[in-house]
C-alpha cells in the first residue's frame, strides 16, 4: 500500500485504534485535514479552541484508560495546547498530540507560524518528536502511543513538519505491530523479595494506612487494592486522583486526605506507624509540611516510576513496578502467610479513627435561605446515584466540595485536574467522557471564573448535541482564592471578586441549550431533577451559592496533618456541647 | 558530594537539550557537561559533573534515567574510576619568558601545540586537579586564554559501560 504522509499519519492513528481526535486546523495540517475528510474510521470533533482539544482528549483518556489524541496546527495552534498538555502531564495522562510545523527548510526560519513546540514542551511531556522524513511517520507514531500508554503515562507530543505530509510523495505502509526501544523498558512486577519486605512489615504494623493515588486508577487496579483492603482489614484513604478506586461507601474508607482532607484521614496518617503508599506522589498538598509528615510510620512505596520514591519522602520499603501485579503478588504473600496482621492492635486502631470520625469533620450550617455549596453537592449525588454517572470538575473551591461530599463508589468517575489545577478544564473534559460514553450522564461542576476559561465550547457540544449537566456553582468570587485572601490577607479580596458576569442561563441558550438559574435551596432537587431528566439537552444550571462559604477542614500551606483547620460552624458547635 | 556520572544516550536532535533542561528545570547544579558519538553512531556518550547531597544526587540519576533518550546511566563515583579533562592554555611567550614556560610545560607533561613569535599554546591533559595546578603555576600576566573540556571518565577494571 503506498501513502502520502498526510494519510500515513491518519492510517496509522486508525491502526492504533483510535476512535477520536480533538482539533483545530490551520495551514500546516492542511494536509493531514484533507486525509481526514477522505475516510471514515476516525471521528473528528472541532473544538473551539485548541486548549480545549487537549483538555477533551485527556477527559476521553481518564474515563476509558485510552491514550487520547488532539490534531492542532503550528504556531498558535500549538502554544495554545500546551495547557492542556501540561495538565496531562501533571496527572500522567496517557495522550498523543499532534502539531503541524513549518516545512523542514523553514524550520529555524522564524517563517510564518513557527514555533520550536519541541522545545516549549519538553518540560511537560512525557516525550515528544520532530518528524522529520515521510518514513519515519509511521514508526514514530507508534513509538509515542506506546510511549504514553506504558510505564508511568503521560502525554507525548509529535511535530509534523507540513512537507512531510506532502500529499505527492508516496511511500509503502506498514504499521509496526511491535514496538522495542533500547532506551525505555518500563518495569511491570515488583520485585518479590520487596513484596515479601513489605507482608514483614504489613503483619506486625500497630496502626496501619493505606494511601493511595492516581496510579491505582491509571493502571486499572481498584480490584486489586479492594482485595488488599479486604485481607488486612486496614484503614484506607485515598488522594483527590485516587477517588473511586474503593468504594466511598466502604467502612474502611476514611476520606481524602490532604490539604482539604478529612479530620479521619489526616489524624490516622499523623498517628500511624505504617504507611503502605500505592501510586500517589506524596505531593506538597498531601503531605503539609514534610517535617512533621507521618512522624511514627515507616514507608512502603508501590509506584511505577522510581523518579516518584524518596522524591519527598524517605522510603523504607520501595517497590517499582505496576500496581496491579504488586497489590496481587502482594495479596497473595499475605493468604499463604501464617502470621496475620494483629487482629487486637488493628481493633484498637479503629478505635481511635472512629473517635476521630465521630467529630464528623465535614459538617456545614444547613440553611433554607441561601444554597450550601457542599449542599447542592450532596443534593447532586442524591439524583445522580443511580446512573451510570461521571463527574468532571474545574478548579476552585466547587471542586474541593465535589471530592468531599460527593462519594464516588468506581474508578475514573471523577475526573479532574489536580497537579495543575487548570481552571478550564471541566468542560471540554466532560466533552472528551460524553463522546466516549454517550449514554453516560456527564456532568460538570464549575465556578463562575472557572467556565469562563473555556466557555466557548458550549457551540462544541452543540454542534456535536453533547447533553452535559453544567453545574455552575456560582458564588460571585473566585472563591478559593478569596478563602486564602480572608484567611491569610486580612480579608484584603485583591482581584477575586469576578464582576461582569453574563447572564449564563441566557449565554447557554444562546448557544442553544437549556438555561437555568436556581436559587432557593427548596427548589434544587426539582431541578437537578429536571435537569437530567433532559436526556438529549445540555443543561446550564447556574447555581446560586452562599457567596463566602469555606472549605473545610483545611490544612494550611507549611503546616502539618494534625494542624487541621476546622470549620468555625463546627468548632462552635462543639463548644456548645 | 561531587559526582560523575557517564550517560549513554541516543544520539538524536534534542537529546542534549532534554539533558540539559532536567538540570535547569529542576535546579540541579550542573559543573560540566561533555558529549561526543561513540563509536557506535546512534548513540552519544555524555559525562557530566554534578554535586548535591545524597537524595539529590539520587533524584538525579532517576530523572536522567527517565528521560526517554537514555539508553544506560553510571554513576562513576560509586567505584574506582579514571577521569581525565584536556586544556589549551594560550600564553603570552615574549623572549625573557619562553624558556621558563617550556620547562613548566614538561614539568606537568604538557606539550606546546602552536607556537608564535609571541605567544605558545600549551595542551595539557589529567584530573582537573592538576590542571588547576598548572594554571596556578602559569605566571598569571601571561595568560591570553584557557580553554578546558570538562572532565571524561571510564571505571576502572575490564567492564565496560556497554549496551
Ligand atoms: C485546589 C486544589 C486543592 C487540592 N487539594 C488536595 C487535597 O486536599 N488532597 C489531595 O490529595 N490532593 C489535593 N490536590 C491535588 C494535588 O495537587 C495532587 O494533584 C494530588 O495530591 C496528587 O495525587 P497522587 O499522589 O495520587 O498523584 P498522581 O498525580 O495521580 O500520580 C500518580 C502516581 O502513581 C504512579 N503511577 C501511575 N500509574 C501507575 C501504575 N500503573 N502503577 C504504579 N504506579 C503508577 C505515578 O508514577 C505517580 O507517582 C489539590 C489540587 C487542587 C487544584
Ligand atoms: C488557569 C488558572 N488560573 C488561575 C488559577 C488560580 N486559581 C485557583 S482557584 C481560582 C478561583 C476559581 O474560581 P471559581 O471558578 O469561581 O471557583 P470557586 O473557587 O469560586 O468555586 C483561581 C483563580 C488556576 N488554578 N488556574
Ligand atoms: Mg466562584
Amino acid at each position: 500500500m503506498e501513502l502520502s504522509g498526510a494519510e500515513i499519519v491518519v492510517q496509522a492513528l486508525i491502526d492504533e485504534g483510535v476512535e477520536y481526535i480533538w482539533g483545530y486546523p490551520g495551514g500546516a495540517v492542511l494536509h493531514i485535514y484533507d486525509a481526514l475528510f477522505q475516510q471514515k474510521k476516525i471521528r473528528h470533533i472541532l473544538v473551539r479552541h485548541e486548549q480545549a482539544a487537549t483538555h477533551a482528549a485527556d477527559g476521553y483518556a481518564r474515563a476509558t484508560g485510552k491514550p487520547g489524541v488532539a490534531l492542532v496546527t503550528s504556531g498558535p495552534g500549538a502554544t495554545n495546547a500546551v495547557t492542556g498538555i501540561a495538565t496531562a502531564y501533571m496527572d500522567s495522562i496517557p495522550m498523543v498530540v499532534l502539531t503541524g510545523q513549518v516545512p523542514t527548510p523553514f524550520i529555524g526560519s522564524d517563517a510564518f507560524q513557527e514555533v520550536d513546540i519541541t522545545g516549549i514542551t519538553r518540560p511537560c511531556v512525557k516525550h515528544n518528536f520532530l518528524i522529520k522524513r515521510v518514513e519515519d511517520i509511521a514508526e514514530t507514531i507508534a513509538k509515542a502511543f506506546y510511549i504514553a500508554t506504558t510505564g508511568r503515562p503521560g502525554p507525548v507530543l509529535i511535530d509534523i513538519p507540513k512537507d512531510v505530509t506532502d500529499p505527492n510523495v508516496r511511500i509503502p505502509y506498514e504499521y509496526p505491530r511491535k514496538i522495542s526501544m533500547r532506551s525505555y523498558k518500563p518495569v511491570e512486577k515488583g520485585h518479590p523479595k520487596q513484596i515479601r519486605k513489605a507482608v514483614d512489615l504489613m503483619v506486625k504494623a500497630q496502626r496501619p494506612v493505606i494511601y493511595t493515588g492516581g496510579g491505582v486508577i491509571l493502571g486499572d487496579a481498584s480490584e486489586e487494592l479492594r482485595k488488599l483492603v479486604e485481607v488486612t482489614g486496614f484503614p484506607v484513604t485515598h488522594t483527590l486522583m485516587g477517588l473511586g478506586a474503593v468504594p466511598a461507601s466502604d467502612k474502611r474508607f476514611l476520606g481524602m486526605l490532604g490539604m482539604h482532607g478529612t479530620y479521619e484521614a489526616n489524624m490516622a496518617m499523623h498517628e500511624s506507624d505504617l504507611i503502605i503508599a500505592i501510586g500517589a506522589r506524596f505531593d506538597d498538598r498531601v503531605t503539609g509540611k514534610l517535617a512533621s509528615f507521618c512522624p511514627h510510620a515507616q514507608v512502603i512505596h508501590v509506584d511505577v516510576d522510581p523518579a516518584s520514591i524518596s522524591k519527598n519522602v524517605k522510603v523504607d520499603v520501595p517497590i517499582v513496578g505496576q500496581v496491579k501485579p504488586v497489590l496481587r503478588d502482594m495479596v497473595k504473600v499475605l493468604k499463604e502467610r501464617k502470621t496475620k496482621p494483629d487482629a487486637a492492635a488493628l481493633k484498637a486502631w479503629w478505635q481511635r479513627i472512629e473517635g476521630w470520625r465521630a467529630v464528623e469533620c465535614l459538617k456545614y450550617p444547613p440553611s433554607d435561605k441561601v444554597i450550601k455549596p457542599q449542599f447542592a453537592i450532596e443534593t447532586l449525588y442524591k439524583v445522580t446515584r443511580r446512573r451510570d454517572f461521571y463527574l468532571t470538575s474545574d478548579v476552585g473551591q466547587h471542586q474541593m466540595f465535589a471530592a468531599q461530599f460527593y462519594p464516588f463508589e468506581k474508578p475514573r468517575r471523577w475526573i479532574n485536574s489536580g497537579g495543575l489545577g487548570t481552571m478550564g478544564f471541566g468542560l471540554p473534559a466532560a466533552m472528551g467522557v460524553q463522546q466516549a460514553f454517550p449514554k453516560a450522564t456527564v456532568a460538570c461542576v464549575t465556578g463562575e471564573a472557572s467556565i469562563q476559561m473555556c466557555i466557548q465550547e458550549l457551540a462544541t457540544c452543540s454542534q456535536y448535541k453533547l447533553p452535559l449537566k453544567i453545574i455552575l456553582l456560582n458564588n460571585g468570587y473566585m472563591g478559593m482564592v478569596r478563602q486564602w485572601q480572608e484567611l491569610f490577607y486580612e480579608g484584603r479580596y485583591s482581584h477575586s471578586y469576578v464582576d461582569a458576569l453574563p447572564d449564563f442561563a441566557a449565554l447557554a441558550e444562546t448557544y442553544g441549550h437549556v438555561g437555568m438559574t436556581i436559587e432557593d435551596p427548596g427548589d434544587l432537587e426539582a431541578a437537578y431533577k429536571e435537569a437530567f431528566g433532559m436526556k438529549d439537552r445540555l443543561v446550564f444550571m447556574n447555581v446560586l451559592v452562599d457567596p463566602e462559604e469555606n472549605v473545610y477542614p483545611m490544612i494550611e500551606a507549611g503546616k502539618g496533618h494534625h494542624e487541621m483547620h476546622m470549620s468555625p460552624y463546627l468548632t462552635a458547635e462543639r463548644e456548645l456541647a | 558530594m561531587r559526582h560523575i556520572i557517564s550517560v549513554l544516550i541516543e544520539n538524536e536532535s534534542g537529546a542534549l537539550a532534554r539533558v540539559a533542561g532536567l538540570f535547569a528545570a529542576r535546579g540541579y547544579n550542573i559543573e560540566s557537561l561533555t558529549v561526543a558519538p561513540t563509536e557506535d553512531p546512534t548513540l552519544s556518550r555524555m559525562t557530566l559533573v554534578t554535586y548535591g547531597d545524597e537524595r539529590i544526587i539520587e533524584q538525579i540519576i532517576k530523572q536522567l534515567n527517565k528521560l526517554i533518550d537514555v539508553v544506560k546511566l553510571l554513576d562513576l563515583s560509586e567505584g574506582p574510576h579514571i577521569e581525565r579533562e584536556l586544556m589549551m592554555v594560550k600564553v603570552k611567550a615574549e623572549k625573557g619568558m619562553r624558556e621558563e614556560l617550556k620547562r613548566l610545560a614538561d614539568i606537568f607533561r604538557a606539550n606546546i601545540i602552536d607556537v608564535t613569535a609571541t605567544s605558545y599554546t600549551i595542551e595539557l591533559t589529567g584530573h582537573g586537579h592538576k590542571l588547576d595546578a598548572f594554571l596556578q603555576a602559569v605566571p598569571e600576566e601571561t595568560l591570553i586564554e584557557v580553554v578546558r573540556s570538562g572532565p571524561l571518565g571510564i571505571s576502572r577494571g575490564a567492564k565496560g559501560l556497554g549496551l
